[in-house]
């Protein structure tokens, strides 16, 4: 998917922590605003968010309607092995991207 | 329906929106107390160890940086299990929960967070051996996050 930016180094030593960060497009549409026909426009948000490291979970995080637009994520990882970083967004109205990135350890 | 009991109901109807203003509602200091206490349940929060990075100042409340980081080796012993972040004032008090772990290496998220008011933002982190600390700022906000869409 186009509309997803990660930022995550492509090597990294044994051992050493790397940042990973990761920017998604998305609305997140709280659900308490009234639209231009004053109807309240519904609830569109990434509830969930997370991050595996050959498939074992290295970061999740719980969103709610306070996240911006847009929703930006920085966390970090131990680069245990070479691997493939996997991350996952899901949200209301099925929403689900999937976005991976390779890290090569040496 | 007889026309006494209609009256009735009619005025009843016409009372309800006085218990239901209408617009968002907004968290309390009380709300986030009790998003809190949802969390830690009776565990006590220590302050401390715990770093929430923003600006004092904000002038536009719909992207505003926040970097939550706290002390840790990040230990199979001892290591950061989870970081919630609440506010006072958002419709919500809860803004993230996140969860770590020994493959984090280091216990730092950042996002980007939207406040609708001045208000007070606190930061928790649990760590391994079940205790709770926390950090708070205190933020002044000039332009809340939107409340209406913009055309």
């Amino acid at each position: 998917m186009a509309n997803v930016l990660v930022n995550a180094p492509k090597t990294a030593k044994r051992g050493a922590v790397v940042e990973i960060k990761a920017l998604i497009l998305h609305p997140m549409e709280t659900g308490f605003r009234p639209g231009t026909s004053g109807q309240i426009i519904p609830r569109n948000i990434i509830e969930r968010f997370t991050a595996t490291w050959n498939d074992a979970e290295v970061f999740s995080m719980d969103m709610s309607p306070a996240i911006s637009v847009n929703p930006f994520v920085s966390f970090f990882a131990v680069a245990a092995e070479s691997g493939t970083v996997r991350l996952r967004w899901t949200g209301d109205q099925g929403f689900a991207v999937e976005e991976q990135v390779a890290i090569a350890v040496e | 329906m007889d026309r006494r009991r209609f009256l009735g109901r009619a005025a009843a109807i016409a009372v309800l929106p006085l218990g239901f203003p209408f617009g968002p509602a907004s968290a309390t200091p009380e709300a986030m107390a009790e998003a809190i206490k949802k969390v830690v349940g009776d565990s006590a929060v220590t302050e401390g160890r715990v770093k929430l990075d923003m600006p004092p100042l904000i002038e536009n409340g719909n992207t505003v940086p926040l970097v939550v980081s706290v002390e840790s080796p990040m230990t199979v012993a001892d290591h950061v299990k989870a970081i919630h972040v609440f506010n006072e004032k958002n419709p919500q008090p809860n803004v993230f929960s996140a969860r770590l772990s020994v493959r984090s290496g280091k216990a730092i998220v950042g996002t980007r967070i939207k406040l609708g008011d001045s208000q007070k933002i606190v930061a928790i982190a649990e760590t391994s051996d079940g205790r709770f600390w926390s950090a708070s700022a205190d933020v002044i906000v000039t332009l809340a996050a939107c409340l209406e869409e913009s055309t």
